[in-house]
């Protein structure tokens, strides 16, 4: 069984970045190009892991891991989030809402994959 | 790198530079909305995300910096005014002007460059200037064997024993991580065991199941570096009791720490671990803020280059869910292939249409509504593909809005510029070759239009000068219009040049409206000397042989003390017209049915003599030169032949001429076929269409077979001069 990313972004240029790493390393990639979006399509694509972008129009990345982990969904997988800077405090914030871990950008494959993995225990 | 991935990203760009333009310019406006702000941020951060994927290091630098200062305005820590304003307008122009580089090569105005980032950094608080944008990704092993963090020959790197003490908090459970797939990764490692230490486990009755009682002690055996040991808990840093002991020497690790620290030591992430749940317990032993994993086994030393290196991704991977509104992204080729196609189709209905005529056949009346049929469907196939070159002018004059700025700025006038229409679609490539000209007709009328803000004042207008530029759909054309609340064009003076450069005689007598049509004239220029904004060595001639040759006509009125307008019309589209079929001389030409305005039959009477041989319409009353076609393409009729029908038309400058044909077949939709490259230019001649029975057609240009007539040319000098009379 492949493993089930749902990645969630506004920029194209970063989810079509995503969807080539993901689906060369065997992952089954789905995508939504803004956080509404993308929480709409958590239940259906049930995913094994998430990564979100946090500056998203029609709810932020941070709104997507709290409606995610919040009752309503009450999301148990891992959530990573797609930071510009390593700033310490947008981790924190991330974390506080509950996400599992960042991927700075830009990052290459071997990154991305790592982080999967630590999150997953997969590597596709 | 993939080319397809990286054109997204350009294509992106263009989409978010236009949203950041428009997020400035309704800032401009007046507009507080929260989101405008919000929504600009996005854009400028979408750019430095993607520029950053693909290693285009000045891009990310500027769109940092911008992103930055909009950071703060976003934040409410500081207020957007005027000054501010026009520091981002200029910001998000360079902001363009570094994306085309970045992808048609180049040079950076380096200067400009640092003018601008200097003047954004004034508005960067001291403690977040330093937030610079971290080159490095995760897991990007190269700086780590820089810093020589890898031992210096790292061809066969030691294997080195790592005791692990690994103890989650309460904390750590709520986020999704799971220590058993953190093993995992560490076993990828190397050679690993793991202990589970229940030794805090209390009894039953004891137990909080909120509370976390595991640890774990882990052996690991590897040759990757301590960082990428590190590396693995970087998610639960802070989530945890986390001590990691290697047996090697202490000094290399403290070398490695220092040498990590040292670089990723800013003022607000201080070496220390920035550990922030790290109150309870002891402080984790290892600074993790560092994030370096590598999961290959060998990590030999990478180039530079390689550090942003991206997926190797297959060229045309789809995305598989499109934005809110579904859109297709189609090559070009394809779209002008189906252009073609629906061309080569009208072409066919029309030859299917005379062959049925020619039928030896008593009833063809089935035929011909079916033959109706097929001519309304080709149309419609026709306005469907049309409309997918259509686009809206929007990005065009949004660009033409920086072009205002710059030049404003180089002449230090103040002017703004008003779009009127934006949403007027016209034809792809009308679009492309209209930024020239109207980038020249702006520049122009910053430059030469506009007065000093001084003047503005004396003359009791408002410092700001204002030039709108309109776009509007006018019967079957495109009308483009832009006009400025200047000086208008000063006529004395153009005359006077006119007559220097000899493009008219010293005692000539001309109208207000062809004193400003001498702007258009070849050589010449009134800049006194060539301004190195408007100027540039060429005339407003260059713009009108582009106009031209989009087939478009331009013309300018102007009122002293007013403004000036230049107005451009074009055709709606570049491949198909409405003409009117003629024969003229035995051959069959076309007349765009847009120029005509009336046709009509002549009789002798209404033919007046004019000179030594030309001739005038009389119309109801009124007199309009003859202009015969055959005369102006230097055909020969035959004896028997006679120009007997007449075609009204009318110029862009309101002059009226009488096109003389020999009869008038038909009015239908010809498919325009460029000359260009087959005989060069033909006086009088736009182009060329196939017509149903196979046989090419010239496609007449009404206003250059006037332009060349004698005739016309007498009549209206003596309408001039009976006006002014």
């Amino acid at each position: 069984m492949k493993t089930k990313v749902l990645a969630i972004d506004d920029s194209r240029t970063i989810r079509n970045l995503l969807a080539a790493t993901l689906e060369e390393a065997g992952f089954e990639y789905h995508c939504a190009v803004d956080g509404r979006e993308g929480v709409d399509m958590y239940p259906d694509v049930d995913p094994d892991v998430v990564i979100t972008d946090i500056n998203m129009p029609n709810l932020d990345g941070f709104g997507v891991i709290e409606e995610l982990r919040g009752t309503g969904i009450n999301s148990k997988v891992p959530i990573l989030v797609l930071t510009t800077e390593s700033a310490p405090e947008l981790k924190s914030r991330a974390r506080g809402a509950g996400a599992t871990g960042w991927i700075t950008k830009p990052f290459d494959d071997a990154s991305l994959i790592f982080a999967l993995k630590r999150v997953t225990g997969a590597a596709a | 790198m993939s080319g397809s991935i990286q054109d997204t990203f350009f294509e992106e760009c263009e989409e978010l530079l236009e949203a950041t333009d428009e997020g400035l310019t309704a800032i401009e406006g007046g507009d507080h909305d929260p989101e405008t702000v919000n929504a600009i941020f996005r854009a400028v951060h979408s750019i430095k995300g993607g520029a950053g994927a693909f290693g285009l290091d000045d891009l990310v630098a500027f769109a940092h910096r911008f992103e930055t200062v909009f950071d703060e305005v976003r934040a409410g820590r500081m207020e957007l005014d005027g000054k501010l304003i026009q520091l981002l307008l200029r910001s998000s122009d360079q902001l363009s002007a570094l994306v085309e580089v970045a992808r048609d090569g180049g040079e950076i105005d380096e200067a400009h460059n640092d003018t601008l980032l200097a003047a954004l950094d004034e508005y960067i608080p001291e403690e977040e200037e330093d937030l610079t944008f971290e080159p490095m990704g995760l897991g990007a092993p190269a700086p780590v064997a820089d810093l020589g963090i890898v031992p210096e020959a790292p061809a066969e790197p030691q294997e080195e024993t790592y005791r692990i003490r690994f103890q989650p908090l309460k904390e750590m459970y709520g986020t999704g991580n799971e220590p058993f797939f953190l093993f995992q990764a560490l076993k990828d490692m190397g050679d690993l065991t793991v202990k589970l230490d229940e030794n805090e486990l209390p009894g039953f009755d004891a137990m909080d199941m909120s509370e976390s009682y595991l640890a774990w002690d882990i052996t690991l055996v590897t040759k990757d570096s301590r960082s990428m040991v590190e590396a693995v808990f970087e998610f639960v840093e802070g989530l945890c009791e986390l001590s990691i002991d290697g047996e090697g020497d202490a000094e290399a690790e403290a070398n490695a720490l220092a040498a990590l620290d040292a670089m990723f030591s800013t003022p607000d992430a201080p070496p220390a671990p920035p550990a922030a749940d790290a109150a309870e317990g002891e402080a984790p032993a290892v600074p993790f803020e560092p994030p370096v994993p590598a999961p290959e086994p060998e990590a030999k030393p990478a180039p530079a280059e390689e550090k942003a290196s991206a997926p190797k991704a297959e060229s045309g991977k789809q995305e598989q869910r499109g934005g809110p509104k579904p859109t297709l992204r189609v090559e070009l080729e394809r779209v002008d292939r189906l252009i073609n196609a629906v061309g080569e189709l009208i072409i066919n209905h029309s030859m299917l249409a005379q062959q049925i005529a020619n039928l030896d056949v008593s009833d063809t009346r089935d035929v011909e509504t079916e033959l109706e049929g097929f001519k309304n469907l080709a149309r419609d196939i026709q306005e469907g593909v049309m409309a997918i070159r259509a686009q809206p002018v929007k990005p065009l004059f949004q660009r033409m809005a920086r072009i205002v700025r710059e030049a404003s700025a180089a002449t230090g006038k103040t002017c703004k510029l008003v779009n009127v229409g934006e949403n007027t679609e016209v034809d792809k490539t009308v679009i492309e070759r209209l930024s020239d000209p109207l980038t020249h007709i702006l520049r122009n009328a910053v430059d030469h239009g506009v007065e000093k803000p001084e003047d503005r004042e004396a003359a009791g207008k408002s410092k700001v000068g204002e030039i709108q530029l309109s776009a509007s759909h006018r019967s079957g054309s495109v009308c483009i219009e832009i006009k400025d609340d200047g000086a208008g064009v000063n006529r004395p003076r153009v005359k006077q040049i006119a007559i220097e450069k000899g493009l008219i005689p010293e005692n000539a007598e001309l109208t207000d409206g062809e004193i400003d049509n001498l702007l258009f004239a070849p050589g010449f220029s009134t800049a006194k000397e060539v301004s190195n904004l408007s100027g540039r060595g060429v005339g407003m001639d260059v713009v009108k042989n582009a106009v031209t040759g989009l087939g478009g006509r331009i013309n300018i009125s102007s009122t002293p003390g007013k403004g000036s307008t230049f107005t451009i019309i074009l055709p709606l589209t570049l491949a198909v017209m409405d003409g009117m079929v003629v024969s003229v001389a035995d051959q069959t030409m076309v007349v765009p049915i847009t120029s005509i305005v009336e046709t009509m039959r002549g009789s002798d009477d209404m033919i007046n003599s004019l000179g030594a041989d030309g001739t005038l319409l009389s119309i109801r009353g009124n007199f309009v030169p003859i202009c015969d076609v055959a005369g102006s393409l230097g055909l020969y009729r035959e004896s028997d032949q006679q120009a007997g029908v007449y075609l009204l038309v009318e110029t862009e400058t309101g002059q009226r001429c009488a096109l003389a044909v020999d009869d008038i077949h038909d009015q239908r939709q010809v498919v325009i076929k460029s000359l260009d490259g087959v005989c060069g230019e033909i006086a009088g001649v736009a182009a060329a269409t196939i017509l149903g029975d196979g046989k090419i057609a010239m496609i007449l240009d009404p206003e250059s077979i006037i332009a060349a007539s004698p005739t016309a040319a007498a009549f209206d000098t003596e309408r001039r001069m009976s006006n002014a009379s």
